[in-house]
């Protein structure tokens, strides 16, 4: 690694957490439980989403296990059905949906438009107990017999063929999706309402225009998963007949009603992942982004397109031609917002003062893996070949590059940028660049031998292939262990900074958002004082002229 | 919510009220009375109509949406959009598919 370097820690022997912040304000476990406080929400939904991820985790280590093999001979194809489920289902409702937004998004936005806390603190709070109300329930239904329909709960099979948790997993799903309703409404409502003076639209950092492009898919696509839920719900329990052909109903008009959430369900994960990315660029460049307000429109013009595209998860599915040419075209369009994005980081990039911490190394994965991800959207986007490709393991690795080698690379990305802010501490440097790092190259060994197994033929969810795509598995098997080294990695060494990591300081990145301008770990009530914004995002020049300021006033 | 400049509530008067409520009473009997009427396809026609009509006075009467900020006008619409995009998006499908291969 370079040695040059941007980190400005206080002098170690003297700087100390500063006795009063939001953490230390109240103790016991009902101060949290019941707490107002954007920041300790953010920080109970981090661990909640955490241990999500690593059953969902552990989940998908069985299924890549399972396959180290060409025979069904660790799980039984029925459990196989259940595994592969219940990873989606865990992984899409209970982390990627809630990852940023409601840890990172719930900690920073306040901060970075000078509030005091969101608009709707108690329906704040409520929305993590639906969300943990439903986590049990999601897990309850798993460990009493498990869901074997696919994350996507396809009908006929959801409602007329499989006995299995179908209405338990439903129940939870529906209650989940109302945590991330609240969530994006609070996020909506405290954007238009709560920023203070001098921060306009356009001096938002673009971190808080992701969010917004976010919470608005969250409050108009999510009442649609709701219908389409509790109407599989009413099909199993009453059959009401609205998917059912012998009713006058059409299975088709579920997949309708699913994808046209869940398109948009896979902005609502990867808008907040971007929208650390343009932080974490900018920082770690000293550059303001470039193309601000593209970028920013970019987001919403993502969160509008992504409305008009659903119908591309069902080419196959017996649409009409002439939806599937409409539906295609669209799909394009779509690629344009975020190619838009990626070249404006690139730019960014282009003669900055660029250095490699942690979040970096996590942004430049972001770039390089979101990119190999979209692209192959576009090929399961053309109609042509998609036809070829659908349902085999090119889709999985699509899928898997955008969620895991964008998201999850933007998460830990953030989640290493706001730890010194969040805890006070700052985390080991050597070792977080050596997981990043570790993380990269056992994501590229698990994924990237699936696209040639899809292009190859080997289809998706089944417990058996043939025995020519064993090699290709085992890479991918082999990979998913390295994969898993990345992400304990991260969980250790964060625990350990809780208690030795070397004190942060305010601004340990020299960043130049208003979440940096003030002690870390923050005060409950974030600001003495409500700020006055009186420059653009990401000037740089502004925070080396506060930076003399406090030299003459100090000297 | 400390700043009134930001809510002025409008009094909606409770003669209003009755009003729609008498409108929202008749256009149910209206419905009721539909149902005996064969009008072939035009049947589910007119009963959605008739409760678009009712949807739309609860909206902007009740739910006050009529005397709100043209943010909340802008919120509402939204979602009307998203509906009809949801519907109407579907519905090509539907009607395309008879028409078979191009
Ligand atoms: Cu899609």
């Amino acid at each position: 690694m370079s040695s040059a370097t941007i980190v400005n820690l206080p002098d170690q022997s003297t700087a100390r957490i500063p006795k009063m912040n939001y953490l230390s304000k109240e103790n016991g476990l009902l101060s949290w439980l019941l707490t107002g406080d954007h920041k300790r929400i953010a920080i109970l939904y981090l661990i909640s989403i955490s241990f999500f991820f690593f059953i969902g985790g552990a989940l998908a280590g069985l299924i890549r296990l399972e396959l180290l093999t060409p025979q069904s001979d660790l799980l039984a194809t029925d459990t196989y059905n259940k595994v592969f489920s219940m990873h989606g289902i865990i992984m899409i409702f209970f982390f990627l949906v809630p990852s940023v937004p409601a840890t990172l998004g719930n900690f920073l936005i306040p901060l970075m438009i000078g509030a005091k806390d969101l608009a709707l603190p108690k329906i704040n709070l409520l929305s993590w107990y639906l969300y943990v109300g439903a986590g049990i329930l999601a897990i309850y239904a798993m460990i009493t017999g498990g869901v074997d329909t696919g994350w996507t709960f396809t009908t006929p099979l959801s409602t007329h063929y499989v006995n299995t948790n179908v209405i338990t997993t439903g129940i939870a799903i529906f209650i989940a999706g109302f945590s991330s309703i609240f969530t994006g409404l609070n996020f909506i409502v405290t954007i238009h309402k709560m920023r203070c003076p001098g921060m306009t639209w356009f001096r938002m950092p673009l971190f808080v225009w992701g969010h917004y492009a976010t919470s608005i898919l969250m409050v108009l696509g999510t009442p649609v998963l709701a219908i389409a839920l509790v109407l599989v719900i009413l099909e199993r329990t009453v059959g009401i007949g609205v998917f059912d052909p012998a009713k006058g109903g059409d299975p088709l008009l579920f997949q309708h009603l699913f994808w046209f959430y869940s398109h948009p369900a896979v902005y609502i994960m990867i808008l907040p992942g971007m929208a650390v990315i343009s932080e974490v660029i900018s920082t770690f460049s000293r550059k303001r982004v470039f193309g601000y307000t593209a970028v920013a429109f970019s987001s919403v013009a993502i969160a509008v397109f992504g409305f008009f595209v659903w119908a591309h998860h069902m080419f196959i599915m017996g649409i009409s031609n002439y939806s599937v040419l409409i539906f295609s075209l669209l799909t394009m369009l779509v690629a344009v917002p975020s190619a838009i994005k990626i070249f404006n980081w690139a730019f960014t990039l282009y003669k900055g003062s660029i250095t490699f911490e942690t979040p970096m190394l996590y942004a430049f994965g972001f770039m390089g893996l979101f990119t190999i991800g979209g692209m192959t959207g576009i090929f399961l986007g053309t109609s042509g070949t998609d036809i070829h490709l659908t349902e085999t393991y090119f889709i999985v690795a699509h899928f898997h590059f955008v969620m895991v080698g964008g998201m999850l690379m933007a998460f830990l990305a953030g989640l290493h940028f706001w730890w010194p802010k969040m805890t006070g501490r700052m985390y080991p440097e050597k070792i977080s660049q050596l997981a990043a790092l570790v993380t990269f190259i056992g994501f590229n060994l698990t994924f990237f031998p699936q696209f040639i197994l899809g292009t190859l033929g080997m289809p998706r969810r089944y417990a058996s292939y043939p025995p020519e795509f064993q090699v290709l598995n085992v890479f991918s098997t082999a990979g998913a262990t390295i994969l898993g080294v990345g992400y304990l990695l991260p969980v250790l060494y964060l625990t350990w900074s809780l208690k030795y990591g070397e004190i942060a300081g305010d601004n340990p990145w020299q960043a130049t958002g208003l979440e940096w301008q003030m002690q870390s770990p923050p005060l409950t009530e974030n600001f003495r004082e409500i700020p006055i914004m009186d420059h653009e995002a990401y000037d740089y020049e502004w925070l080396e002229r506060q930076k003399e300021k406090e030299v003459a006033s100090v000297g | 919510m400390s700043e009134h400049s930001e809510h002025e509530h409008h009094i909606v008067s409770p003669k209003v009220y009755v009003a729609i409520f008498a409108a929202l009473l008749i256009l149910t009997g209206l419905t009721v009375a539909a149902s005996y009427l064969e009008m072939g396809v035009f049947n589910a026609v007119v009963a959605l109509a008739i409760a678009v009509i009712k949807a739309t006075l609860v909206v902007l009467f009740f739910m006050h949406v009529k005397y709100s900020t043209k943010l909340t006008k802008l919120t509402v619409g939204a979602g009307l959009f998203t509906f009809i995009v949801l519907v109407g998006m579907t519905l090509c499908d539907y009607i395309t598919r008879a028409w078979g291969r191009w």
